[in-house]
């Protein structure tokens, strides 16, 4: 083993690495002195961070060599790994002064980390619980993390961390016991609002008892005993799992000498009435209850009570005008019927019938004068919510909205269409791979999809002039590349007989061999399945020849490949800094080889930087939701990655190495045609040594891309 | 020489079949009016049974063919084969269907090739012929012969709709899942497990249709749900039964897999 370093040593080298934030009365003296009596694998381990840190930050690198000590003896190197990288997490997101709290917190993150072995994080079960919320009860409830469990009637909202039990299956019980006690409180009514009113029950009796929050609990705990008993028939293994946890954490509620009262919220038709009159009985007899039931979270009567009137506001315009709407329909039949306009005002009647059986099931008939409608499906959507909510549907609800209101939601909504629109130019987060740091920077990019500003169409006529005899000459080698039948002889099975074989096993026969069994022909049709997205360097390096040699190649790529009638699109990108990664649109997959597309082509123009990681995560994004067999991401480029913020030399390679990776994982071929010829230096580090292709002269390389393509591809 | 034995194709007993709705008179009204029939519906939900026990019904032979990407039309019509150094005309299923008189039934044809369905457009308008391209034959069909095709309008892609020259010569008959009761007395009737039990796992089938679209393709199907219900009988654990026969079978996304197992285990 090597002998430790001395302090003296170790101030140096932090001397040397921190220089920039050292003053006579900050200097490393402390850091060094601290870290000399560490082993020196733990010495180089922190120095060898000190160096990756600095580099992004040197007054992050101080507040690291001062705290790796105290880190490096409550953790293992992996757990001071995690604490680095969480810490540089922050400092991206957040900025220096949280980032550097959090390299001083170490303490607190190793408790957290010895915690963490068993818990399970929001992050971990979210997914999951989505589709168990979905599956379970048909209905689309959005689920999110907040200090504490509780749900508003529309978002199931859940703790970030559950670690009360020492075992992750427990924890991960008790994170989905947590959800489904939650939809059930959704589902059975908990929050039943008063119709008159348009508050919920539950609100308005909790605040006519004297001490409120020993009503709030008396209730939480009864309804926590009729939501189990609803449960029960229903999800019989998932009350068993609940009773479990209610054991393991040692919180079973204390009900004794009651039972006979509790019978009234047992039955299996009980509702939130049935809950309140239970809790004034016990809040009579003076009871007092010990902690809640660990999956039941807590009740915000105020926030239900907003959200619920909210709700119930929009819901109630909604069903009217949608009334109105089928209602207008039934009208004009009558005109044509009796040449003459009947009363406007519509009878409404409905009949809703839950089934008891089922949660979320609901029989709904409707009929407006006297006419039985099938209701469209977004009424019956909001039906159903409106019934969640009062358990029928009010009287006032069933008069079609007037002129007037109508006109009101339609204001309403174009309010959202408008919201939607300025989503347009839509933005896209990315995560950037640090090599440094071994880990991804998350969210750290933000790409904007743009439209190619179009040019002159006359410019690709030009081309297609100036190139007139390559032109033909590929479409015709293309031709033959398509995917036309192809004629497959002496099969053993096939739609015809091969007579030359035939006539062939004859003379074998004759000469006393053996007979062959391969007399057919089979057609096979050889489809060239397959789509491929070609990312176009627009940077500004591209000035010049390059540009235009681009613009030449992609107007005869687009005429090879219109001929082979491949899917493809072509994208330009570009871009200055993390903050502003930019994607050209010059073709999509839907768009035809039509004059604006040319006309975009003609409009290249070379913009900024060559930020290739985050296109490429994006663009492998697109061809995932392109159905084919093959798909290929071309990349076009004039040299190596590069951005204005420290997008460079090695940093910028690795990112786009492990872009290319990622996309290799998700089964794209990604390739690389190149003008750059230093590339033998890094691309066959980022590409693979046979991904990739270098043409020496820039001028040649519209000659030679769609060769290209068809070695490429067939 | 192309006698075949009808026969074989005949089916003998009753096949179990519980009516969804008034499919069954439907079917019939169209097989008396010699109109071709489209079977519409997801994967498992009874429509290669409902044709068992129509052909049973109507003491028809019933010539199925299951159709893939490789199928041909001479895969259906016939072909020529090499006897004994002669060649030799042996008819495909469709043409044996169409000679005896009884039902061809095309599962799946939108996976069958496009050349297939030039075959049986005219067999499914009022000409009702064949025509063998190689024989040079024009085969009429015999007046009892029926065509009957399905195809799942659920999960195929664009690529492979069924087009409207096609569908337009059928009559269509819609299929579903059957409602709660009535799938749970077929889960009941073609397994033996316990009202219970069966109760349950058709809860578990709907809990798995409200994924569909949202990372499932397709729900748990009638045809699964009597799988797992036959396992059960068997003796094995409803909750290892249902994740071999149903949950692992929809999917192998792990996210979605811990959700349908979790949506077991609360059921049982």
């Amino acid at each position: 083993m090597k002998k430790p370093l001395s302090a003296n040593r170790i101030e140096e080298k932090l001397e040397e690495l921190l220089g920039a934030v050292l003053t006579s009365r900050r200097t490393a003296s402390e850091p060094a002195l601290k870290l000399s009596l560490l082993d020196r694998s733990s010495q180089e381990f922190a120095l060898h961070w000190a160096g990756v840190i600095s580099k992004s930050n040197s007054e992050m690198g101080f507040q690291f060599v001062s705290h790796v000590s105290q880190a490096l003896k409550l953790m293992d190197s992996d757990g001071v790994t995690q604490w680095i990288i969480e810490a540089m997490d922050i400092y991206d997101r957040q900025g220096l002064y949280p980032g550097s709290a959090s390299f001083r917190e170490a303490k607190r993150f190793a408790d957290r980390l010895s915690q963490k072995r068993h818990s399970v994080s929001f992050g971990d079960v979210v997914g999951i619980l989505n589709k168990y919320v979905k599956g379970v009860s048909g209905r689309e409830l959005e689920i999110r993390a907040d200090n504490k469990a509780w749900t508003d009637t529309e978002t199931l909202f859940l703790p970030e961390l559950v670690n009360q039990f020492d075992s992750e299956r427990l924890n991960f019980q008790l994170y989905k016991a947590t959800g489904a006690f939650l939809l059930a409180q959704t589902l059975f009514g908990t929050f039943r609002v008063d119709v008159h009113t348009g508050i919920p029950v539950v609100c308005t009796a909790i605040t006519k008892f004297q001490d409120q929050a020993r009503a709030l609990r008396l209730f939480e705990a009864v309804e926590e005993i009729r939501l189990l008993n609803r449960m029960k028939g229903e999800l019989p293994g998932l009350v068993r799992q609940m009773n479990e946890l209610k054991f393991l954490s040692e919180t079973l509620p204390e009900f004794n000498g009651i039972d006979s009262l509790l019978e009234q919220v047992k039955k299996p038709d009980s509702d939130v009435l049935d809950s309140l009159a239970v809790t004034q009985q016990l809040y009579k007899q003076k009871l007092t209850l010990s902690d809640p039931v660990c999956y039941q979270g807590m009740i915000d009567l105020e926030r239900v009570r907003q959200v619920a009137k909210q709700r119930v506001e929009i819901e109630k315009e909604k069903f009217r005008t949608d009334l109105a709407m089928l209602a207008e329909g039934i009208i004009s039949e009558f005109e044509t019927e009796d040449g003459q306009v009947e009363d406007q005002v519509n009878r409404v009647s409905i009949t809703t019938q839950p089934d008891s059986d089922e949660t979320g099931e609901w029989e709904m008939t409707l009929t407006i004068d006297g006419q039985p409608i099938v209701p469209p499906d977004n009424v019956v959507q909001t039906a159903k919510s409106i019934v969640q909510d009062f358990g029928e549907i009010p009287e006032d609800y069933l008069v079609p909205a007037g002129d007037g209101q109508y006109r009101q939601d339609s204001q309403v909504e174009e309010d959202r269409n408008e919201k939607a629109n300025s989503g347009a130019e839509k933005t896209y987060f990315y995560d950037e791979w640090d090599y440094r740091r071994r880990h991804y920077r998350k969210n750290w990019c933000v790409l904007r999809e743009l439209e190619m500003h179009p040019s002159s169409e006359s410019v690709v006529e030009a081309i297609l002039e100036k190139y007139s005899h390559l032109v033909r000459d590929i479409r015709r080698s293309f031709e033959a590349l398509r995917g036309d039948d192809r004629m497959l002889r002496r099969q053993k099975n096939g739609d015809d007989i091969d007579i030359d074989a035939v006539v062939e096993s004859y003379v074998d026969v004759f000469e006393g061999n053996e007979l062959t069994d391969r007399l057919f022909i089979k057609s096979r049709k050889l489809e060239r399945d397959l789509a491929v997205i070609f990312m176009v360097d627009v940077s500004g390096s591209t000035k010049g020849w390059i540009n235009d040699a681009e613009r030449e190649s992609l107007v005869l790529l687009s005429e090879a490949l219109q001929t082979l009638g491949d899917r493809y699109a072509i994208y330009g990108f570009s871009g200055m800094t993390r903050k502003r990664c930019e994607l050209y649109r010059i073709k999509t997959f839907e768009e035809s080889y039509d004059s604006k597309v040319k006309s975009r082509i003609a409009g290249i123009r070379p913009q900024d930087y060559t930020r290739m990681g985050v296109t490429i995560r994006h663009l492998t994004d697109k061809l995932l939701n392109v159905d084919a067999k093959t798909r290929v991401l071309i990349t076009i480029s004039d040299g190596k990655p590069d951005d204005y913020d420290g997008y460079r030399g090695e940093y910028g390679i690795e990112d786009t190495r492990q872009a290319l990776m990622e996309a290799k994982h998700a089964g794209i071929h990604p390739f690389c045609i190149t003008i750059d010829s230093q590339a033998h230096d890094y691309l066959p580090h980022m590409y693979g040594h046979v991904n990739y292709t270098m043409v020496d002269d820039v001028r040649k390389l519209p000659l030679k891309i769609s060769d290209i393509y068809r070695k490429l591809t067939t | 020489m192309y006698r075949i034995e009808s026969e074989d194709y005949s089916i003998k007993d009753e096949p179990f079949y519980a009516p969804q709705g008034s499919e069954v008179h439907l079917f019939e009204s169209a097989h008396q009016n010699l109109i071709p029939v489209l079977l519409k519906g997801p994967t498992g939900c009874g429509k290669t049974r409902f044709m068992e026990y129509m052909a049973w019904k109507l003491h028809l032979p019933l010539v199925t063919v299951s159709c893939h990407d490789d199928l041909t039309a001479s895969d259906l019509v016939g072909r020529y084969l090499i006897v004994g150094g002669e060649t030799r005309w042996v008819d495909g299923p469709l043409a044996r269907a169409v000679r005896v008189g009884g039902i061809c039934y095309l599962d799946e044809i939108v996976e069958a090739r496009k050349d297939t369905t030039v075959v049986i457009h005219p067999l499914a308008d009022d000409r009702r012929v064949l025509p063998i391209e190689k024989t040079g034959e024009l085969l009429h069909a015999a007046p009892a012969f029926n065509l009957t095709i399905s195809y799942n309008p659920g999960y195929q892609s664009v690529l492979k709709d069924l087009k409207q020259s096609t569908r337009q010569r059928f009559l269509s008959l819609e299929f579903d899942y059957p409602e709660k009761e009535l799938e749970q007395s077929i889960i009941v009737h073609e397994s033996g497990i316990d009202q219970d039990s069966a109760g349950s796992l058709v809860r578990f089938a709907r809990m798995t249709r409200n994924l569909k679209g949202s990372g499932l393709e397709e729900g748990a199907s009638t045809r699964l749900l009597v799988h797992a219900a036959k396992l059960i009988v068997f003796g094995i654990d409803p909750l290892e039964a249902c994740n071999a026969s149903i949950t692992q079978t929809l999917t192998d996304d792990p996210e979605i897999l811990t959700a349908i197992q979790e949506m077991a285990s609360s059921l049982f």
